[in-house]
């Protein structure tokens, strides 16, 4: 039967699944009326200013406090000594080691945290910081992340040099972290040893920051009379930050509470926990009184939460005509000073074996070692989840050398390899069961969309007269939605996710859960998954996160995993519900509940529709006296989702650059972005989301680096610096997409957010290294700035007239 | 430090007093003395633009200038853009294009846009590009501000037409 235009009406008024709902959260944006962490004044608050270190590996001979106190407005100046009696010198990090809170003894990176100075305002804070004087004895540095291991390498941690583990395996030097590794390597290297066709590349990622517009910052609030104590804080996932805060400070976990609130840009940078939100922390156990501490610009890029930095090599063995048979990457990777980087206790290299990516490959075997060195401690997920940029990128690129090698065209040797639409779910030979895909529909609808063929004879064209065109493909495989509690732990905690949802007897609804938005559009997504599953508008359902007193438990909104994880508990939440109401219909109608069936915003009695309850009607009833017999009031839910699977959204996407061989400029002329994240819940902000992720791709691409000199001095970390494209730079995008529902989660949605990240990055490398393939280049490392894409040029002899 | 000083200015159409150290920003002013906490900082080096205001008809990033500096002068800030109830074409331009995400930004890219309207009400995407270069944002890669400004543009010259 047709659906009638009364219940059209009714699916519109609801704004569920699919529509392009506009957002619930601008209201208070466009006005200027956002609490974000620095909008936060409690009465009598105090700033505090960090001191840091200007060398990357010195001894602190001893540290001068009376100056600064001497400052106006100064009121105390916090070192690592006056952190030991409440024992919160040293942190635990979400990588199973330690960290300095403030320096203890030594410094080991540049800027490290070395005091605190605690003042009535933030110049007072920033003059006293100016006035602590510290005595330092400078070692040898560590930069090379090559020579960590090297015999005579410095020692980096003395705290540890005579521990053989770190959480994570045996080390066999001073500087090495970990040692892990996926797949069968003897049967990989056999691969290799008889293999028709084999390629090698190096292929680094550098290392980038995910810089938000917004640093990291908090007010800590300790009462001493309560002893609750309270922060605000910028934190994509605020549960974690009370059980770690709990776990240090000995408070109970009851007493604590995490706010959220806005947070300006999260992009994996807000995930860690700092050293300056529990100095903060303990100036407020200390003074009694709430204080602020924000991060700097040069602050937040050059020691919170830096990403990638993997030094990776890359191996495929094929037969002639381009079948993959074995893939061996491994990778170098170089965790600073201490490991803070996120990965789930069990995955200490994160996800990284989901490098075979879209590809069908029998064997595989694959390797990271992570070192010390003397740069700032990291390692997070910049707008992906847990080193997947790292491993896509490997494959994405190794599959066009192969190509290359085997002179195969790029699109077609993905076809050859691509795991079929028929054999999903598919068992990866580095374990990983991916949920659903169809690879090749998503390539040939954007080869069409592109005219592909077209493309490559214009290219060979401008080959002939010497210009420099390239194509970049990526048909690209992620993993998120982090995840199932077998595999997927940090500090102990399952990341499974939450919603608590209670309907009121007027039919309107609030809901909370463990995630935390950062600019994601929660409050109205979440809204519609519940409205649809519910019938009741999304304009009423109120959606709340990010107050730990307030949200049920939960791990937080990074790696994509709102929406495989949080948004699965919120359509599981609303599902009970929907049964109570479903009882309380039978009840009110006086049937069975088996008589009835759901219509959109109601219970109809089958084959009488015109005998129904509304949702409203049933939350009303919910509330009274007139319920099924031992059936108790309320209409509400919670849910604690634990999910089956990862998900693995998927894209095929396509670049075409101009390259001005002359000025190594490069011009993106056109990007073309197919995402499939299965189910589409708001394709206003999914399109959001993709043209965000593809401008931190083509930052990361064409400019995003943090280097620094031998001495370990930074020589890029503010914004005249570090690249963030402008509207003038950043290309215009092309979206399009393809739906494949997930099977394992409850309305089949995968997540989408970071695929353009993962996906853009190797497609930008791909075709600014395409527009070189016929001179014989395979590989060149990003970023892709004029000068080094020049320079590639100026290498090859064709940068003069 | 510096003796205090008192200094005046028009905020948002009302008169305003505010004592400073000399060395004050005007960020700072606008945020912890007048409770106007709509500009944001974001890098303190005049590079992000999330703290662009309006003074005396100039987008300016108010953390690189100073309170006493604006003595007398007109300043226009995101809480200024509301009318009577009624939200600027900006406000809801950015609203019904989806121009916004963290929102951390917005109100430095509206006051901006707001100056890019007043000397070309009509302006191209190139043009509209180029003016809001000097504002960076990390969500939305632009592509939807450009929609808002223009959005704003037809309502505002359909209004006045």
């Amino acid at each position: 039967m047709a659906a009638s235009t009364d219940m059209l009406e009714r699916e519109a008024t609801l704004q569920g699944l699919g529509t392009s709902r506009l957002r619930k959260e601008d209201a208070r944006f466009i006005r200027g009326k956002g609490t974000y962490i620095d909008d936060i004044k409690l009465p009598g608050m105090l700033f505090g200013a960090m001191v840091r270190s200007p060398y990357a590996h010195a001894r602190i001979k001893s540290i001068n406090k009376d100056k600064a106190l001497a400052v106006p407005g100064v009121v105390a100046v916090l070192v690592a000594d006056d952190l030991k009696p409440v024992k919160l010198d040293w942190m635990p990090t979400l990588g199973s080691d330690v960290q300095a809170v403030l320096a203890d003894e030594k410094v080991c990176f540049q800027l490290q945290e070395v005091a605190m100075v605690i003042a009535t305002d933030r110049y007072a804070a920033s003059d006293g910081a100016d006035m602590v004087e510290v005595d330092y004895e400078e070692l040898p540095v560590l930069v090379d992340p090559h020579k960590a291991m090297d015999a005579d390498a410095p020692i980096i941690r003395e705290d540890i040099a005579d521990k053989d583990e770190v959480g994570h395996g045996k080390r066999t030097h001073p500087n090495h972290i970990f040692t892990w590794e996926a797949g069968d390597k003897d049967a990989t290297d056999s691969v290799f040893a008889n293999a028709e066709v084999t390629v090698k590349e190096e292929i680094l990622n550098p290392r980038v920051h995910p810089c938000p517009m917004e640093t990291c910052g908090c007010v800590a609030s300790f009462d001493k009379v309560t002893g609750q104590l309270t922060v605000y804080i910028t934190s994509q996932a605020p549960h974690l930050v009370r059980t770690v805060v709990a776990m240090l400070s000995g408070i109970p976990e009851s007493k604590i509470r995490i706010i959220g609130g806005d947070i300006g840009g999260g992009f994996g940078n807000k995930v860690p926990i700092y050293p300056g939100y529990v100095v903060a922390i303990v100036a407020s156990i200390v003074t009694g009184v709430p204080i602020k501490w924000i991060e700097s610009r040069i602050d937040n890029i050059s020691t919170t939460g830096f990403a990638r930095d993997y030094h990776g090599i890359g191996e495929l063995a094929a037969d002639k005509d381009g079948r993959i048979k074995a893939l061996r990457f491994t990778a170098l990777a170089d965790h600073g000073a201490f490991n803070s980087h996120v990965s789930a206790t069990k995955l200490p290299a994160g996800l990284f074996s989901i490098c075979t990516g879209s590809y069908d490959i029998p064997t595989a075997y694959c390797r990271v070692d992570a070192v010390y060195t003397n740069k700032a401690p990291g390692g997070v997920a910049y707008r992906c989840s847990l080193r997947v940029t790292e491993a896509v990128y490997l494959i994405e690129r190794m599959m066009d050398v192969l190509a290359q090698k085997l002179s195969i065209d790029k699109a077609e040797i993905r076809r050859r390899n691509f795991v079929n639409a028929d054999k999903f779910p598919y068992s990866t030979s580095l374990g990983w069961t991916l949920d659903s895909g169809d690879y090749h529909t998503a390539l040939e609808k954007v080869l069409q969309a592109v005219d592909y063929e077209g493309l490559r004879k214009e290219q060979a064209e401008k080959r002939a007269k010497g210009e420099l065109m390239g194509i970049g493909l990526c048909t690209f495989t992620e993993i998120v939605g982090a995840g199932p509690t077998k595999v997927c732990d940090i500090l102990g905690i399952g990341l499974f996710d939450s919603c608590d949802i209670r309907v009121n007897p007027t039919g309107s609804a609030i809901a909370r859960l463990g995630t935390m938005s950062q600019g994601q559009g929660h409050a109205t997504t979440y809204a519609q998954i519940i409205a649809t599953e519910l019938g009741l508008s999304s304009e009423e359902i109120q959606i709340e996160e990010g107050d730990t007193d307030k949200a049920p438990y939960g791990a937080g909104t990074w790696g994509s995993r709102s929406t495989p994880v949080a948004g699965a508990a919120a359509a599981m939440a609303a599902r009970k519900i929907r049964a109570k109401a479903q009882a309380i219909a039978a009840h009110l109608l006086e049937v069975g509940e088996g008589d009835l069936e759901w219509e959109i915003d109601r219970f109809n009695v089958k084959g009488n529709p015109a005998q129904s309850k509304t949702m409203k009607e049933i939350a009303l009833a919910a509330h009274t006296g007139d319920l099924p017999d031992g059936m108790e009031q309320g209409l509400d839910a919670t849910e604690y989702y634990d999910p089956p699977n990862m998900t693995f959204p998927f894209g095929a996407y396509v670049c075409v650059v101009d390259i001005d061989r002359f000025t190594g400029e490069t011009k993106v002329r056109r990007f073309y972005a197919l995402d499939d994240c299965g189910t589409r819940i708001n394709p206003m902000i999914i399109e959001g989301q993709i043209h965000g992720g593809l401008t931190e791709a083509f930052a990361v691409a064409f400019g995003q680096a943090i280097p620094f000199d031998e001495n370990g001095n930074h020589l890029g970390n503010s914004l005249m610096d570090y690249f963030l494209p402008t509207a003038v730079e950043t290309p215009h995008w092309e979206t399009d997409h393809t739906v494949t529902p997930s099977p394992h989660h409850p309305i089949g949605a995968k997540g989408v957010a970071e695929s353009p990240h993962v996906g853009g990055i190797p497609c930008f490398s791909n075709a600014v290294v395409d527009a070189f393939a016929h001179l014989g280049v395979t590989h060149m490392d990003m970023p892709h700035t004029a000068f080094r894409v020049w320079q590639q040029c100026k290498a090859l002899g064709i940068n003069t007239r | 430090m510096a003796k205090k000083q008192t200094v005046s200015f028009t905020l948002n159409g009302t008169q305003v007093d505010v004592v400073v150290e000399p060395r004050e920003l005007l960020i700072h002013s606008l945020r912890e003395k007048l409770q106007h906490t709509g500009p944001h900082i974001g890098c303190e080096t005049s590079h992000c633009g999330a703290c662009t205001v309006d003074i005396d008809g100039m987008s300016v990033k108010s953390c690189t200038v100073l309170t006493v500096q604006c003595q007398d002068a007109e300043v226009l800030t995101i809480e200024g853009f509301e009318q009577g109830g009624e939200l600027h074409a900006l406000q809801e331009g950015f609203t019904q294009e989806h121009g916004l995400q963290c929102g951390y930004c917005t109100p430095g890219m509206i006051t901006r846009a707001y100056r890019l309207l007043k000397e070309n009400p009509s302006p191209s995407e190139e043009e509209i590009r180029y003016w809001m270069a000097g504002n960076l944002c990390r969500c939305t890669g632009y592509q939807n501000i450009v929609k808002a400004v223009q959005y704003a543009a037809n309502k505002l010259s359909s209004a006045s037409a």
